[in-house]
């Protein structure tokens, strides 16, 4: 006879070192959000708008022109020995603005402008180049305007991001990781081993929900610490607060993951649900932009959703240094999900 | 001693899937202390039987009861006392072997520590190897010893050395034989007759979901009334008339192009059996003899053999 140990401990553990020997598991979690944000990250960083290409069709003045352009710093000219060549190059996209110069206007010479004006960027370079012409020939200001630039830090596009990325990932881990381990030992049979032993089956789908704990903690870390060490990100409100609301995320997918792995029979059918629950939440809950943009008559559906929620107390206590009864609301949805579909998943948990 | 419940106690299963009686009234009783066998081909309805004594199929109807108790009222309790190892179930392959045993341990009150548990079947060696990479006979010991975790009272295996190699055969064969010697009741389901032959007490051979016959292996054998198996192949064949001629020759099979013969004496039935094959002109091909076995009253009883895929 041998001395027992807590099941729901071992279960939990045994739940753990079959996910850390996954390598591939690993990498989803850990590697893919952060590729992610360094992506978006640099493709949407902040840098001054890229100059824009201007052709100058050679001529009498041209040389004058070109120099007051380069001057001004908004626009980078080229120039093009003859009209036709400069179309061309206007039609395939080289350039967004073709200016010649007219000498034989009366009273004195005076700029043509070529462009498409259903592109905006067209009509911001004429807006530009006519103003460094109109200035370089001596115009005068009537009411000559001043500039403050904002580049805050928590504006940004990256700020919006890693909050959004983070919900994102604790969903994605949360659903991929217990469904498919259920799924899988379904099929395999190892459900119906445990079965017949005396384990208790809330202990089972407990040590799911409990493991998830310590790859959040990983999980949470190592992303929020990307965020701040490589852009910045602010964390303006409690640690805590961020420290609650990830894990009351987290458990409220893992009891989603529960809910769509409890009768799915196979890995296919499985994850066919789980794009089924995600899809919809990838682009409607505000991960990569406002939920608000969709329209008014689905917003109630859309901040009903656990990731909108979830998103949204991020970003409130992250970027707004919003307290606890600021964000309750959110995190009263989060944790009502989480329950209902727990509670649901172990009435109609399939063990066989 | 008579006092004691059955082990195991079933009257009038059935359970059907679809339009197929995997189980069609099946009624058997286990004694304690026995080592107990259900042979019969694949899709007799071994399997779903021993899942409905395991609590683990509802059968649609009858009645079952083990260790006195029944699975509705009593499943925690019995869950504590029995050990089951079901067939082609996989264990977590990233695990291994040592916290498999542990795991399984700690869902049992009582039981058997991880290290005589390895050493029960012999797996110490494999102690930190994953499962994943364990052999099908490694895999299939350490079933049995996860079953075996909670030192149960019966121990239930369904073809416990389907595929196995032959020595991994003759370890689960011992420590079956261990279970029983220490008084445990043992549950099996085979489909090699040797196996059945040489582990239980009592065997039932299934067929088509229902028990076609029941006892002690060497009981069954003897009521073929005929020791002896003679089997041969003649060129041209001959006839089941003059067969019936010999005498000695009890029952007479044709299985493809071979004779089956029950004899009760060989030296009485071979030296006829040859004569009159001389006297009809037909050439041996091929002649042997052998002990009559569990294999010979499947076939003598349904035609077919045990094996039949």
């Amino acid at each position: 006879m041998s001395e027992r140990r807590n099941p729901l401990l071992v279960l939990t553990r045994a739940r753990i070192l079959e996910f850390v020997r996954e390598p591939e598991a690993l990498f989803w979690v850990f590697a893919f959000p952060i590729i992610m944000a360094v992506v978006l990250g640099f493709a949407f960083r902040d840098h001054p708008p890229d100059p824009v290409p201007v052709g100058v069709v050679d001529g009498p003045g041209a040389p004058e022109l070109t120099q007051a352009l380069s001057k001004a710093g908004t626009t980078r000219p080229q120039a093009y020995a003859s009209l036709a060549e400069g179309l061309e190059g206007l039609r395939t996209g080289k350039i967004t603005l073709l200016v010649e110069m007219d000498t034989s206007r009366a009273p004195g010479p005076g700029p043509i402008y070529h462009f498409d004006p259903t592109r905006p960027d067209a009509r911001l370079a004429r807006l530009e180049v006519d103003d460094a012409i109109q200035r370089a020939l001596g115009r005068t200001d009537p009411a000559p305007a001043r500039e403050t630039l904002v580049h805050e830090k928590g504006s940004r596009y990256i700020d919006f991001l890693l909050p959004g990325i983070l919900g994102l990932n604790l969903m994605g881990t949360g659903i991929w990781g217990v469904g498919f381990s259920i799924v899988n030992a379904r099929l395999k049979k190892t459900l119906k081993v445990m079965v017949a032993t005396p384990m208790r089956k809330s202990d089972f789908l407990l040590a799911q929900i409990l493991s998830r704990f310590v790859f959040l903690v990983l999980e949470v870390t190592v992303i929020l610490a990307f965020g701040v060490l490589a852009f910045q990100v602010p964390i303006r409100g409690t640690l805590s607060l961020v420290g609650l609301t990830t894990v009351l995320g987290s458990l409220c997918f893992a009891g989603i993951g529960l809910l769509v792995a409890a009768r799915a029979r196979t890995l296919e059918a499985a994850s066919g649900l789980m794009n089924l629950v995600m899809v919809p939440m990838w682009l409607l809950s505000g991960v990569f932009f406002s939920s608000e943009r969709f329209p008014k008559a689905a917003q109630p559906v859309i901040q009903a959703l656990p990731l909108t929620a979830l998103n949204n107390a991020l970003r409130a206590v992250m970027l707004e240094g919003k307290t606890f009864p600021a964000v309750f609301g959110e995190l009263l949805i989060v944790t009502l999900w989480g329950i209902a579909a727990f509670a649901a998943a172990l009435k109609i948990f399939r063990w066989q | 001693m008579s006092s004691r419940p059955p082990a195991i106690s079933c009257r009038g299963l059935r359970k059907h899937y679809n339009d197929v009686k995997a189980v069609d009234g099946l009624d058997l009783e286990v004694e304690p202390g026995e080592c107990f066998g259900m042979l019969g081909p694949n899709g007799a309805g071994k399997t779903t039987t021993i899942e409905i004594l395991e609590g683990l199929t509802k059968p649609d109807s009858g009645e079952v009861t083990v260790l006195g108790r029944h699975w509705g009222s009593h499943e925690r309790e019995l869950r504590e006392r029995l050990g089951v190892s079901l067939q082609e179930s996989r264990l977590t392959e990233k695990l291994t072997v040592y916290e498999t045993l542990e795991l399984f341990r700690s869902f049992y009150e009582r039981g058997r520590s991880p290290e005589q548990l390895l050493a029960d079947l012999s797996l110490e060696e494999k102690r930190d190897a994953r499962v994943g990479k364990l052999s099908g006979g490694q895999r299939q010991r350490l079933a049995v010893a996860c079953a075996l975790a909670g030192d149960p009272e019966i121990l239930f295996l369904d073809e416990p050395t389907t595929g196995l190699d032959p020595q991994s055969r003759l370890q689960l064969w011992d420590r079956i034989a261990v279970h029983k010697a220490a008084g445990r009741t043992v549950m099996l389901t085979t489909h090699y007759m040797e196996e059945a032959e040489r582990l239980c007490d009592r065997v039932a051979i299934v067929d088509h979901g229902k028990i076609i016959a029941l006892g002690p292996p060497a009981d069954l054998v003897a009521s073929l009334n005929a020791p002896h198996i003679i089997e041969f192949a003649t060129e041209p064949a001959v006839s089941e008339e003059l067969l019936g001629r010999i005498p000695g020759v009890g029952e007479r099979r044709r299985r493809d192009e071979r004779w089956l013969l029950n004899a009760a004496s060989l030296a009485q039935a071979v030296p006829a059996l040859l004569a009159a094959l001389d006297g009809a002109g037909a050439r041996l091909v091929s002649l042997s003899t052998h002990r009559a076995t569990l294999e010979d009253v499947f076939l003598s009883m349904t035609g077919r053999e045990l094996r039949d895929e």
